[in-house]
């Protein structure tokens, strides 16, 4: 440890990039002619590459194959002798007067607006919990752990436990609601009718906002003190604090973990097809679970095909708008 | 640059992607199988004891002696119902699977179109001791009409209507109901105090399948015609739909919590007394854990418009059970076959039907005293007289999705108190037959 | 050193005024709540017998029995599972995080052709839907082992394999961003003391990023743990980890409530008690940063 030694100013790290851009960029330029070792890079990313070639990108070519093809029962068999179908199985998924396409865009418009929620409410605790637990505290440590303990358990025993606890007429929910606080009239259903969206959310939030606590506490791990130590010296009280450099801190860490997040949530599966089973209440329709149905469960690899690289060109979209905006906000802060 | 790598690294990804796909899945389609391993065979046992280590404890002993006969070792693993069918799909598309394997006898039909599965011809069927062995409604559950089944009968089940006896001496009831009149006025006596008279499970979409068909046979209708066209919206099939769901809506002999019952709840109900009704296949050990006497329940057959089941109108039941199929790839084609004859020999028919409390689909195994136990033989005399096989069409899975969740929903709609009418019905029907029409 | 206990003490006369310290109770207390009761619906449902599991929920179990945690061994080979679980998980942990490392040591520290392509690829592999390539990643696994012999269907490494590259995309943009965070200048003066580029990346840049790298970690791990779908697809009776394993007490006929949570606590604990210490190396970030 003693050799990180280093001054004040150098450890400034990404959090301090706004004040520091200036001083990087002109460090940068003198970076290629030191290491300029030709082939080092490529072969410390040769490893990652061949892997997402095998594990991601060249099945992912395939499965765009898939979707141009018939695949059904009849032909799964032996691919080779599926018939092309060009754009046919696209036009079936987007065919939106259909009841094929209509529940396709109705379950788009409930995976949007799941998303937005559950990602909104992640990041939310996420962040409050590890700002919370920033300052030591008698207790933070296993406050640490309390709040990992969703991240630890296996999805499908989570699952299947708020399942168990969302039953209408014996689960602990409509326990506290119903019998206890009398809220209800009539107990209430939760895993089906427009409940289910409810209770989605609620799972959802709870499987992954210990994630986005996780990857925060990390983060405020780089954030220098005494950037904090200068600001309460010029008098900025806590919450100040927090505005003003715990947040743009963040930046990076964020502009990930809630594109991440985001991705996930869109294609999360696990969660409705443990908690509704393989078919959902049309409150909670989620794509993923539609997609499984109009491939797996109705053996037609082709459509199923489709609607995932429909899927895909829409989250490709989503990120390429979401990074730019966000790196424009970084840049116009002074950043890289 | 970047343009010219980033393309460099498509075309090796495609290229790649072409040799795959180009031996992916390419499995013979010749004339099945043949017998490069002759010693050995793996067999996909489905899950039918209380638990997959049980199921291993049952089995095991019995491979030994077939290994014993006949000198081929048999490597078995049993797989959850809930992988059982993804892990058929992936074999099927890769030709990387067992050599035997369990089925469920309602996807025989949709196996069958795939094509991997060994065709049961007369000459195969020779090789196991011939066709007329097996319960005719067992066989006719093995594939679609006319052409030779893609499987072999191996465990036969049957719906009955089982009845909490204590429930029913305590309302007045003299006996089970015969007809669904008759249901409905016991169901009207019993359902009070917090008690129900009859238990759904709505939110299981196969159940729903099998109750609905079963009623749909009674108004005349079947939900594909013969050339194997949905008809789901045919005055017979929604009123079929409509009488099964208005025994929440209308007549509320079942507990609204029903609708979104999925994990066998209602069979936990019954047991516990709270419903004193519940329609299922062979649900005595189920009964047994869950702490009820034997002489607490009764087995009756399920209601009949006329209360005499029989064919045609009076069918009561699907015919539902476990069928044992060949990969067509195997590559020890005539260990496969050995080894299906071994299984639905008489002596194993008896032995692990009394053990899984199902029925041999096997005639002359039927002859056992076990079998003649009176909930047994219910389900027996179902089979025999008024059970009738789902449709046998290859969009049977898309089916029982679609229907079933049409039928889920209208649940959904009876226990929040939506009315559940004629239109509505037919409405969620409609929907399901255009989604199957694609 | 000294300077350390000099930076603890100026932050104690500004202590939190309470309007902060009461958000905290309130938060905290919000958020325990919410992230445990499951865990308390857990720990109470798994020493019920089956018959009260099933009955209107209690808060405080009438009967206390722990047979459940008996039976969980004979329903379903737990033990084997949980093996299985710890060994693809273990395993996809390291390798993806020292590939990651690898690779986020060449985005963050070199400059090279296409560098931009590879990070937006990475990230973009992210938002694959599993459900697109589940199939044709079996596939090409199968025939793998048809032309090299090399078994990746139903074995742990074709699970592993698949594991680490879930996680790796995420791995490696996390590491960029903990990576740029320190400053070259620390490796830059290792290159200068004669380490190589190995020798700055494992004296300088990992010591520096352990705060991120457990992060990483510890959400590869946790990939890798519960994983469903492919797992489902991808295993057989040998190699089948825990999150599938796990459905085994739901079968066809009766649901095992109380075993299936009490297996569920059991083989959490181990994760818990990881997480618990693996804190500290989180905190350690902290410390080192704050050695002057």
């Amino acid at each position: 440890m003693t050799s990180t030694v280093t001054p004040p100013v150098r450890k400034s790290g990404s959090g301090a990039d706004q004040g520091d851009g200036g001083a990087r960029r002109r460090r940068l330029p003198r970076i290629p002619d030191r290491i300029r070792q030709g082939g080092l890079p490529y072969l410390l990313l040769l490893p990652a590459v061949l892997l997402e070639l095998l594990v991601h990108i060249v099945p992912m070519v395939i499965g765009i194959v898939m979707s141009f093809r018939e695949l059904t029962q009849l032909y799964i068999n032996n691919w080779g002798n599926a018939p092309w179908r060009a754009f046919d199985n696209y036009k079936i998924a987007v065919d939106f007067d259909a009841p094929l396409g209509e529940a396709l865009l109705h379950s788009f418009y409930v995976t949007c607006l799941f998303t937005v929620i559950t990602v909104g409410l992640s990041w939310l605790f996420g962040m409050a919990a590890a700002v919370m637990l920033q300052e030591n505290f008698r207790g933070r440590g296993l406050l640490r752990a309390v709040f990992l303990t969703p991240y630890a358990l296996p999805v499908y025993a989570a699952v299947i436990t708020w399942a168990f606890m969302f039953q209408r007429d014996n689960g602990m929910i409509n326990h506290v609601l119903h019998d206890q606080l009398g809220l209800t009239d009539e107990p209430s259903f939760w895993l089906i009718g427009d409940n289910s969206f409810i209770a989605l959310v609620v799972v959802a939030v709870w499987k992954s906002w210990p994630f986005a606590f996780l990857m925060l506490m990390a983060g405020l791990q780089n954030i220098p003190r005494e950037l904090y130590e200068a600001a309460s010296i010029d008098g900025a009280g806590i919450w100040q604090q927090i505005r003003k450099i715990t947040l743009p801190s963040l930046r990076p860490v964020n502009q990930v973990l809630v594109l991440v997040l985001f991705l996930w949530t869109f294609n999360d599966f696990n969660t409705p097809y443990v908690l509704f089973g393989e078919s959902a209440p049309e409150a909670a329709d989620l794509i993923s679970i539609h997609i499984y149905q109009s491939s797996f469960v109705t053996w037609n690899f082709g459509t199923g095909s489709a609607m995932s690289v429909l899927l895909l060109l829409f989250l490709l979209l989503v990120t390429a708008v979401y990074l730019v905006a966000t790196s424009r906000g970084r840049k116009g802060s002074g950043a890289e | 640059m970047r343009g010219i790598r980033a393309a460099a690294v498509v075309t090796l990804a495609t290229a790649l992607a072409a040799t795959l796909t180009g031996c992916g899945g390419g499995t013979s389609t010749d004339e099945g199988g043949s017998n490069d391993s002759p010693k050995t065979l793996t067999y996909w046992a489905s899950n039918q004891g209380p638990n997959i280590e049980a199921d291993k404890k049952i089995l095991t002993p019995e491979l030994k002696k077939f290994e014993k006969e006949t000198g081929i070792k048999v490597k078995l693993e049993v797989v959850p119902w809930s992988d059982l069918l993804t892990r058929i799909l992936a074999a099927t598309t890769s030709g990387q699977g067992p050599d035997v394997l369990n089925i469920g006898n309602t996807w025989s039909a949709s196996l069958q179109a795939t094509g991997a599965l060994l065709p049961w011809d007369d000459k195969n069927f020779e090789a196991i001791g011939g066709r007329d062995r097996f319960v005719d409604s067992a066989v006719a559950s093995a594939g679609a009409e006319g052409q030779p089944p893609a499987a072999v009968p191996l465990y036969s089940l049957a719906y009955a209507l089982y009845y909490n006896k204590q429930m029913f001496a305590d309302a007045g009831i003299d006996g089970p109901p015969a007809t669904w009149d008759e249901l409905v006025a016991d169901g009207k006596k019993l359902s009070k105090d917090g008690k129900w008279a009859l238990g759904a499970e709505g939110g299981n979409l196969s159940n729903n399948i099998h109750q609905v068909f079963a009623l749909g046979q009674q108004h005349g209708d079947n939900f594909f015609d013969e050339s194997g066209k949905p008809t789901f919206t045919t005055d017979g099939n929604v009123a079929a739909v409509k009488q099964y769901v208005d025994f929440m809506a209308k007549d509320k002999i079942i507990a609204p919590g029903n609708a979104e019952y999925a994990q066998n709840q209602s069979l936990t109900d019954f047991a516990k007394g709270k419903t004193a009704m519940v329609l299922w296949q062979a649900a005595a050990s189920t009964f047994a854990s869950q702490g009820m006497k034997p002489e607490d329940w009764g087995a009756a057959p399920v209601p009949v418009p006329s209360g005499a089941p029989g064919a045609g109108a009076q069918v009561n039941s699907m015919v539902a059970g476990i069928n044992i199929a060949v990969f067509k790839n195997t590559k020890n084609i005539e260990g496969a076959k050995k080894f299906v004859k071994f299984m639905t020999s008489d002596g194993e028919q008896k032995l692990l039907n009394k053990t899984y409390g199902s029925i041999p689909p096997v005639a002359a195994a039927q002859s056992d005293p076990a079998f003649a136990a009176p909930d047994l033989k219910v389900l027996r005399d179902t089979l025999a007289n008024s059970a009738a096989p789902l449709p046998q069409v290859p969009e049977e899975s898309q089916f029982e999705t679609a229907v079933g969740t049409a039928v889920k929903d209208l649940w959904a709609d009876a226990a929040s108190g939506t009315p559940v009418t004629t239109e509505s019905v037919k409405k969620r029907l409609d929907k399901a037959q255009q989604q199957m029409q694609q | 050193m000294p300077n350390k206990a000099l930076a603890g003490k100026a932050r104690s006369p500004l202590a939190p005024p309470a309007s902060f310290r009461w958000t905290r109770r309130i938060i905290l207390a919000f958020l325990t709540t919410f992230a445990l009761l499951p865990v308390y619906v857990m720990v109470s449902s798994s020493l019920k017998p089956l018959e009260d599991v099933t009955d209107t929920f209690q808060w405080i179990p009438s009967e206390i029995t722990i047979r459940p945690y008996f039976d969980i061994w004979d329903t379903v080979p737990l033990a084997h599972y949980f093996m299985n679980s710890l060994l693809v998980a273990g395993a996809a942990t390291v390798l993806s995080v020292t590939i990651a490392v690898f690779s986020a040591y060449a985005v963050s520290r070199y400059r090279f052709r296409g560098k931009r392509v590879f990070t937006v690829t990475v990230l973009s592999t992210q938002m694959f839907p599993g459900i697109l390539f589940l199939l044709p990643l079996f596939l090409i696994f199968v025939n793998i082992g048809n032309s090299t012999g090399v078994a990746l269907y139903g074995s742990r490494g074709g699970l592993i394999l698949t594991y680490l590259t879930f996680s790796l995309p995420f791995s490696i943009w996390m590491l960029i961003g903990y990576f740029d965070s320190i400053p070259r200048d620390l490796d830059e003066a290792a290159k200068v003391d004669g380490c190589g580029p190995f020798g700055a990346l494992f004296r300088v840049v990992v010591p520096a990023a352990i705060p991120g790298i457990v992060a990483v970690a510890v959400y590869a791990f946790m990939t890798a743990w519960g994983e469903v779908l492919f797992a489902s697809v991808m295993t057989n009776d040998e190699t089948r980890t825990l999150a599938v394993g796990l459905q085994g007490y739901a079968t066809q006929n009766d649901v095992y409530w109380n075993q299936i949570m009490a297996a569920s606590l059991v083989v959490s604990v181990p994760v818990v008690v990881g997480f618990l210490l693996l804190q500290r190396y989180l905190v350690a970030g902290l410390t080192a940063g704050a050695v002057k």
